[in-house]
């Protein structure tokens, strides 16, 4: 098709022709096309793997494309080759992107951040008066309002996203690249950066919006492109779809709904009455907490990351012992950190970071698997391990579980994110535990690996656990929860009924309002 | 005991005091250059050699003073180019290869002595750097004796420090530096190369270890001995810590040791009878320690020290 013929007035700022990229066997992006005009927010939306990332890397040149160009409009509109491979190159073509993990040096102002790179290094000064009118500038436009003199390590994750953005209009950007820039945000905060998004697109910056989270990309963006196994499977406006039809397309297969029986709850087996954790100068704290988990329901803690959800869990877990308050497990009091009694009191952890507290990459699987129940006579037997009766039932949970590995000798480094995660389900829930801990159970996972740990924590509560499920993700909390409390600079509030509950109230608490105010 | 304060009022001792911290003062000044980049560098023991030798011998083969001081300068930007390939491209752990850019600089200046001068009983000499005159502030009581023992490459060392400390604080090459010790991804979506950044400054911060080492045998001695440099290195990697990779509180440490270091030196006369000589040898490595364990236990370390950075890698 001719592109001058579109139908859509707006000039092309952008345009991908046949980007192919190819990490040895695997091919990541597979003759992918996409054109982006002047003043469109484009949704890319795809699930882990993709390809997504892959193709803004090669957009913003951390890779070079196999095959294919990248076309970007000049000054005078007329598309030229956009040279691989160097971000000095795409930065200059006017292509800025706000990476997930923020490209920011913390011991740096956002001041000097924004300016980083924009003068020559062999000079004096930093650009001064002028270029601080220029920002504030920025500031007054897109409504991006931050403190440009305190070091960004001071600054809220919303904060230090608005420096990321501005970073990227001080250079006069055409096309801006927003890689899952909600999922650090509160629902309020992910609204005014929406009302930003719409405003900067307004004045003519193209917006391409990365993103697994359907509802928002319905809400802000007019035109969708999916990718599935690197190829694209759908290039289409947004109107008219809806979110079941934009999940078949990014899966490839329908998306079951979620059976979840109504909720028995039994006898407390969680039980916080007045606990505090944690040093009181800092925000990841506990202070006066009460909340009472019962056996056979799942009660989810709502909040942005670093408010108290890392004392809780390592209350919890038996890693931090609290300041004052008393704990009971099954009704008996647990108060000394003590990870061991934890076990075997019945309690199981899911960690927030598989990486780092569930698994150790360089064991095997097998090893990974009854890592918590080493010292039992069913794993070891005269202070030898029993590696055949381990092998058997690693092989058992592979395939209960679905892990897809090599085998149970393999080392866990090298599973997917997913199945590694199956690995430390099977752990935690193959003990039968009447606890679980879930911590972000499915941060980084994709859609099937996420249904499948909701599957399995919702199974978990039909055999009578109590669950305990920490998470950002307010669809996940409304979707798995019986009841919500939300936790903010250390308070937490009490656990109110999932159902008469809306996620503008919660997002309110979690921005520090109390219920009475949210409501 | 009034014995032991009266050495705080000898201009002698000041002067020492500043004799003393002048090498330590570049020698923190470079590990704390390559370490707000992100890179540790624990050549610095062998660098300080390799400065002291070559510097010396250039100057003993003929080259004026200041040719010396370029000569050192070079053969640490040398040695700091061989670190900085291996740990910032290449990635290699920062502590072996560090380690390694010691055994290797210390043995290289001592096999070059050796092969220069095989045959000799006393150090050959050279004419040092000599003391300055100062103008006017020369003249002035108590302060007059202090700066005139002082030479032109001490006060290099102080010119450095306000250099080192202007570049960081308000050149956009130094924010880059700041930022690349930080977080390398941030430089790099700024358009700007870590590499180069990172190579860069570890061969400055090399360069002018070097000047370190060749204070010792230009300006403090007029010759070099094997053993000279005798853990002056290891000394400022720990005053980089104690500094909080300040260059003014670089400044500061270096000056604070180097007062110990003179004042044990004078006190051991006093009290030598009584108190066993080592124990007051040991005063000033024992103040590292002390100021390191106090100190560095909330010491804010530039967030990407020692964690290489390879390009497409999240």
């Amino acid at each position: 098709m001719d592109r001058r013929m579109h139908p859509d007035p707006r000039p092309l700022v952008l345009s991908l022709i046949g980007i192919t990229k190819r990490f040895g066997p695997l091919t990541a992006n597979d003759h992918i096309d996409l054109d982006v005009r002047a003043g469109e927010i484009v949704a890319l939306l795809g699930e882990n793997g993709a390809g997504k990332t892959t193709l803004m890397s090669i957009l913003f040149g951390h890779y070079v494309a196999d095959e294919g160009t990248v076309h970007i409009a000049d000054a005078d509109g007329e598309l030229a080759p956009l040279p691989g491979g160097s971000a000095e190159a795409a930065l200059a073509a006017g292509i800025g992107m706000v990476h997930q993990h923020f490209a920011l040096a913390e011991n740096l102002t956002g001041f000097e951040n924004i300016v980083l790179g924009t003068r020559p290094l062999w000079s004096f000064g930093l650009g001064g008066r002028e270029a601080r009118a220029k920002i504030e500038r920025l500031i007054a436009e897109s409504g991006l309002a931050v403190d440009l003199d305190v070091k960004v390590a001071r600054l809220s994750v919303g904060e230090q996203q608005r420096v990321e953005i501005l970073k990227a209009l001080y250079r006069d950007v055409r096309v801006l690249i927003l890689d899952e820039p909600t999922a650090v945000l509160t629902p309020q905060e992910a609204d005014g950066l929406f009302a930003t998004v719409r405003k900067l697109s307004a004045k003519g910056l193209a917006v391409i919006f990365i993103s697994h989270k359907l509802h928002e990309v319905l809400a802000l963006c007019e035109r969708v492109v999916v990718l599935r196994g690197g190829a694209k499977v759908a290039d289409r406006p947004t109107a008219g779809g809806d979110r079941a039809m934009l999940a078949e397309l990014m899966v490839g297969r329908a998306i079951p709904t979620r059976e979840r029986p109504p909720s028995m709850p039994g006898a407390p087996v969680l039980s916080l009455t007045g606990i505090s954790v944690g040093k009181p100068g800092e925000r990841d704290r506990l202070e006066d907490a009460d909340l009472e988990v019962r056996a056979g329901e799942i009660v989810g803690i709502a909040g942005v990351s670093g408010n108290g959800q890392g004392a809780l869990a390592a209350l919890v877990a038996g890693l931090a012992a609290p300041r004052a308050g008393q704990l009971h497990i099954c009704g008996h009091p647990a108060v000394a950190a003590d990870p061991r009694a934890r076990l075997a009191a019945d309690v199981g952890r899911i960690p927030e970071d598989r990486h780092r507290d569930g698994t150790i990459g360089a064991l095997s699987v097998a090893e990974n698997y009854v890592l918590e129940t080493i010292g039992e006579s069913e794993n070891q037997s005269f202070g030898f391990i029993r590696r055949a009766d381990i092998r058997a039932r690693a092989v058992e949970a592979i395939r209960a579980y679905d892990v897809r590995c090599p085998g149970p000798g393999a080392a866990i480094r090298a599973l997917s994110g997913g199945n590694m995660q199956k690995v430390v389900l099977a752990r935690v829930l193959e003990r039968e535990p009447k606890l679980v801990l879930a911590h972000q159970p499915t941060r980084g996972l994709d859609i099937g690996a996420t249904t499948d740990v909701h599957r399995r924590l919702i199974a978990a509560r039909g055999r009578g656990a109590a669950v305990l499920l920490i998470s950002e993700d307010l669809d996940e909390l409304f979707a798995l929860s019986d009841r919500i409390a939300v936790v903010h600079a250390g308070h937490l509030s009490p656990a109110m009924d999932a159902e008469n509950l809306d996620v503008k109230t919660v997002g309110l608490m979690m921005a520090g309002h109390s219920a009475g105010e949210a409501a | 005991m009034l014995e032991a304060l009266d050495i705080l009022l000898q201009a002698n001792f000041w002067a020492a005091t500043i004799r003393i911290a002048t090498p330590l003062i570049f020698g923190v000044l470079g590990a704390l250059l390559c370490e707000r980049a992100g890179v540790l560098n624990l050549g610095i023991e062998g660098i300080f050699v390799a400065g002291a030798m070559s510097g010396w011998l250039a100057v003993y083969l003929g080259l004026p003073l200041w040719g010396g001081v370029v000569v050192a300068a070079l053969t640490g930007a040398l040695f700091g180019l061989v670190h900085g390939m291996l740990t910032v491209p290449l990635g290699l752990s920062q502590h072996v290869t560090g380690v390694g850019i010691t055994l290797l600089a210390t043995s290289a200046s001592y096999f070059g002595y050796r092969v220069a001068f095989p045959n000799v009983a006393t150090p050959p000499r050279i004419e040092p750097f000599p003391p300055l005159d100062v103008p006017f502030f020369g003249d002035l009581p108590f302060i007059g004796p202090i700066l005139d023992q002082q030479t032109a490459f001490t006060v290099l060392a102080f010119v450095c420090v306000g250099g080192v400390a202007l570049v960081l604080a308000r050149t956009p090459l130094g924010l880059a530096i700041r930022a690349v010790g930080d977080n390398p991804e941030a430089v790099e979506a700024q358009g700007l190369s870590v590499v180069a950044l990172r190579m860069g400054a570890v061969m400055a911060g090399s360069a002018l270890m070097a000047l370190g080492g060749a204070f010792l045998t230009l300006s403090a001695f007029n010759a070099f001995y094997f053993g000279m440099i005798n853990g002056r290195g290891w000394v400022c990697i720990a005053l980089t810590v104690f500094a909080s990779w300040r260059p003014g509180k670089a400044l500061i440490g270096a000056l604070l040791f180097g007062a110990l270091d003179a004042y044990q030196l004078r006190i051991q006369t006093i009290a030598g009878g009584v108190v066993p000589s080592q124990i007051f040898l040991m005063l000033p490595y024992v103040f590292s320690i002390a100021a390191l364990v106090l100190v560095a236990r909330r010491a804010d370390y530039p967030r990407a020290l020692m964690k290489p950075y390879f390009k497409g890698q999240r």
